[in-house]
């Protein structure tokens, strides 16, 4: 009974998280360009989108942009939580509150400030830039998702493998690291999410001809968004679903054959 | 916590194979072309892709395209130079703003024939309202703003702004969210210009909209279209170009320009005063000046054309002579064109709107 | 502690240093200036008109809300989701974070399709007999919209947090005859306060300064302060007032600074 009520919870949730998905998907395959209205069943925007060179590389620029740009906010977060808990209170606070700042500002803030930093450094507007601006807006995302972690460590295991002749890397490899991995993990995801979704500060960080799904989603907005972009959106979702699952489903059966 | 061990392979695993999927297909040609190239800043699908692909085959001139989704999120960009672009197609006001500023760089007709002759002498004129000598604009796409209605929810034809504050329609009206559209419409009504700076009529403009705000269903932008078509609202501000498309979506649909008068809004080429390539900027304009391109581009924007050459290839004779596409101007009073109000101007209609907003 | 090295905390210092606090002295900078460069408190003190006080006052209270409702909603969830074994973590995480891959102006676009008057939910609805749902173009709306974007931003850091709980603490309660709400109380809730923290301020702090979501859902009839913002910079390229009006909301990041600050001690007492 308890337990029925908690799968109808979770379920609920998810339901709530992946109604508009749903929405979306449903979209794609409307013959009419409005969401408004259902125009029949129809594949011509999936045609249409492998015909669309433009998207598929502003989606290559997107995913590479995402996983540079997290993976290096993910090691330097990572390494700020580990450094500030060596830090006194204060100093941890302060330094906590710098972090919140690019959460807070609003992106256009974010984003007019970074092209007016890169424009007086005189770093040319492309690629790189956009790089830089999603690691800074990534890094609170990760330090948020690590900190707990962090707090709930037990210090005592680390100086234990310390006093039992292990280095300082070696300990924190064997020790530390696996403890905090899981707040690793979803501080990276966090940042890759982060950075597939922005559009504003992209776009005043980007340089000419660099296009990300969600610049090129925000420009169609005068014309109105192709469902092409509900078609990929639909894509790479149950790609990435049914990838997870596979890879969830496969070594739990390897173990109960062992077993 | 073993297991955790696993957890960056799975990931690296998940996104190599998406990567994998996306090489295939992400082919980049980055190469110059033989005669250089040129860097167009214009809105979002705003060009037929393929008239672009004609331009570098026969000029080989390579073009890098750049896509902004507003004037105000062109501007600074181009402004602060993070982009050396040689071409942008900001809308009237905007250009009057960039003149100002002297950001833009003159038109030599001499080089540009098509621009000459094929665009209609009555846009020129038009244009006159934010290029006074028609120094600097070449206009590009052109429309009014207007009343778009369903017909089966109103029991009368709407033909006037005042039927916007008909309290029959409440909550069954979408107003133009952004500054100037909304202002627009509360001036017209009134009588005043929509580039009035006098205080009296613009604080009469902003209680007329205060006024209104309890009918109003939602403040939209690009969403009208969207809900106009879905039977949301009986009323909608909406933009010319818009019409075409949503009655052919919903056959319910009319669209009207208001007695009282409203905006003519022009997007026209314009090159950047420090265009790296200029000349190749010139043969751009002049390309997409060409009546065949234009045509090309007519259809797939659909938004009214100022170029007569472009119209007179059109074939669909309903669509030729369409009054929605191509109205006689001529037959409308009151008919302006917005021009930029200087920043304290802009601070002001901002304030007022802002208030109009948080009432 | 796990380090004591000095040097480890120069990567973050020099990125924060060079991308956060130079973007924020720029910030500054024209927050204290007007347009002729001339230093001037307008831009700060223009908080207090009627309009902005209005906007920052409903920008609060929206987000309190929705910070309020993901908790609510997030909590039982994580902790439901802490007792499930160990080699499904990394499933969960990644099911409540993928919504978010699809890109946030076509979620919300979707929300629209759903909410409508004639939309997916009422046709739903109607078919079934029920009333409608009259929610979209109201603050209601934006509290949806606003619950739906953060609430996995919520749900990880207490999934993380709770998740690392050692059953064992919480077997030792029982069997020291703690009742369930006692050990809640007591153990389980104290000891994710760091996620709890972590789950506020990623929740919190970007909802204040949201602005698509009230122009999508709410129907654009609420000006909340992250459309002033916007405006200010978008439209009227007043970035003067704009970044005066940005400093101001950094008030916030302050006070969640001290209660943090204040929380974090208890966090890390109960540890030792």
């Amino acid at each position: 009974m308890k337990n029925a009520a908690k799968k109808i919870y979770i379920a609920l949730i998810v339901l709530f998280l992946y109604a508009p998905i749903g929405t979306l998907m449903v979209l794609s395959f409307n013959a009419s360009k409005t969401r408004a209205k259902w125009g029949g069943f129809s594949i011509k925007w999936y045609i249409a989108l492998f015909e669309n060179e433009e998207i598929l590389r502003a989606l290559f620029n997107t995913l590479i942009i995402a996983l540079i740009s997290s993976l290096v906010a993910t090691i330097i977060g990572t390494i700020a939580c580990i450094a500030m808990t060596g830090m006194k209170r204060q100093a941890k606070s302060v330094l906590m509150g710098i972090t919140n700042i690019p959460m807070l500002n609003a992106d256009i803030v974010t984003g007019v400030s970074l092209m007016l930093l890169y424009i007086s450094l005189g770093i040319r507007f492309g690629m790189g830039t956009i790089l830089l601006s999603h690691i800074t807006f990534n890094i609170p995302y990760v330090i948020l998702s690590v900190m707990p972690r962090m707090k709930q460590l037990n210090p005592s295991t680390f100086e234990a493998a310390l006093d039992l002749g292990s280095s300082h890397l070696n300990a924190f490899f064997k020790v530390v690291f696996p403890d905090l991995l899981p707040g690793i993990l979803s501080g990276f995801l966090m940042a890759f999410t982060m950075s597939l979704d922005d559009f504003i500060i992209t776009h005043f960080t980007k340089g000419v001809g660099v296009d990300t799904l969600s610049t090129k989603i925000y420009t169609e907005i005068k014309k109105g968004i192709k469902p092409e972009m509900y078609a990929l959106s639909s894509l790479i979702f149950v790609t990435v679903l049914t990838l997870l699952v596979l890879i969830n489903l496969s070594p739990d059966k390897s173990k109960k054959e062992k077993k | 916590m073993k297991k955790n061990k696993k957890l960056p392979i799975k990931v690296t695993f998940i996104l190599t194979a998406l990567f994998a999927a996306l090489s295939l297909c992400g082919c980049t040609s980055s190469d110059k072309g033989v005669n250089g190239q040129v860097i167009v800043y214009n809105w979002g699908e705003y060009i037929d892709p393929e008239t672009i692909r004609m331009f570098e085959e026969e000029t080989g001139i390579k073009v890098i395209y750049d896509e902004f989704e507003t004037n105000e999120s062109m501007y600074p960009k181009v402004e602060s130079g993070a982009v050396a672009y040689d071409i942008a197609c900001p809308s009237d006001y905007m250009i009057s703003r960039m003149i100002e500023n002297g950001m833009l760089s003159e038109i030599d007709y001499s080089k540009m024939p098509n621009a000459k002759n094929n665009i209609g002498t009555q846009y020129y004129e038009q244009a006159r309202g934010f290029d006074p000598e028609n120094k600097y604009a070449i206009p590009y796409c052109w429309g009014t703003v207007g009343i778009l209605y369903n017909q089966t929810m109103v029991d009368e034809p709407i033909t006037r702004w005042a039927q916007l504050w008909d309290e029959k329609y409440a909550d069954n009206i979408l107003m133009q969210d952004s500054v100037r559209d909304a202002f627009m419409v509360a001036e017209k009504l009134n009588g005043d210009s929509m580039n009035t700076l006098d205080p009296d009529e613009l604080t009469a403009a902003k209680n007329l909209l205060i006024g209104q705000k309890p009918l109003v269903q939602a403040y939209v932008v690009d969403q009208v279209r969207d809900k106009m078509i879905g039977g949301e609202a009986a009323i909608g501000v909406i933009y010319s170009g818009e019409a075409i498309y949503t009655q052919k979506e919903n056959p319910d649909l009319v669209y009207v320009i208001p007695e009282e008068g409203t905006n003519v809004w022009i997007d026209a080429w314009v090159i950047l005063k420090n265009a790296p390539n200029k000349e190749n900027a010139e043969k751009f304009i002049d390309f997409m000046c060409r009546a065949d391109i234009a045509l090309m581009n007519f259809d797939y924007i659909t938004y009214s054309t100022p170029n007569v050459a472009a119209r007179e290839l059109i074939e669909d004779e309903s669509i030729k002579n369409s009054e929605i596409a191509f109205p006689d101007l001529s037959q409308y009073e009151n008919l302006e064109t917005y021009v930029y109000l200087g920043e304290d101007g802009d601070s002001l209609y901002n304030e007022l709107w802002k208030e109009v907003k948080a009432h | 502690m796990i380090s004591k090295k000095k040097w480890l905390s120069v990567p973050y210092l020099f990125w924060s240093g060079l991308f956060i606090i130079v973007p924020l002295g720029m910030v500054v900078y024209y927050g204290l200036t007007d347009r002729t460069g001339a230093f001037t408190l307008e831009n700060i003190t223009a908080i207090a008109t009627a309009g902005h006080a209005k906007a920052l006052r409903l920008s609060l209270l929206l987000s309190f809300v929705s910070t309020v409702v993901c908790f609510l909603l997030a909590y039982p969830l994580a902790m439901i989701l802490a007792q499930v074994q160990v080699k499904r973590h990394n499933f969960i995480i990644l099911i409540f974070i993928l919504p978010m891959w699809m890109n946030f102006l076509l979620r919300t676009l979707a929300w629209q399709t759903l909410l409508e008057k004639n939309g997916v939910i009422n046709h739903v609805l109607s078919f079934l007999h029920l009333p409608a749902l009259k929610i979209i173009n109201t603050p209601a709306a934006i509290i949806l919209g606003m619950v739906y974007n953060f609430l996995p931003f919520m749900i990880l850091p207490l999934y993380n947090a709770l998740s690392k709980i050692d059953g064992n603490v919480i077997n030792a309660a029982h069997d020291l005859g703690a009742g369930h709400i006692y050990t809640f109380f007591r153990i389980i809730l104290p000891l994710s306060i760091p996620g709890i923290i972590s789950g506020i301020t990623m929740v919190f702090i970007p909802a204040l300064t949201t602005f698509v979501i009230s122009s999508l859902l709410g129907g654009g009839k609420l000006l909340l302060i992250g459309d002033v913002i916007d405006l200010e910079f978008t439209k009227t390229s007043n970035w003067h007032l704009g970044s005066g009006l940005s400093m101001v909301l950094m008030i916030f990041i302050l006070i969640n600074m001290v209660l943090s600050a204040i929380f974090d001690k208890d966090g890390e007492g109960s540890m030792l």
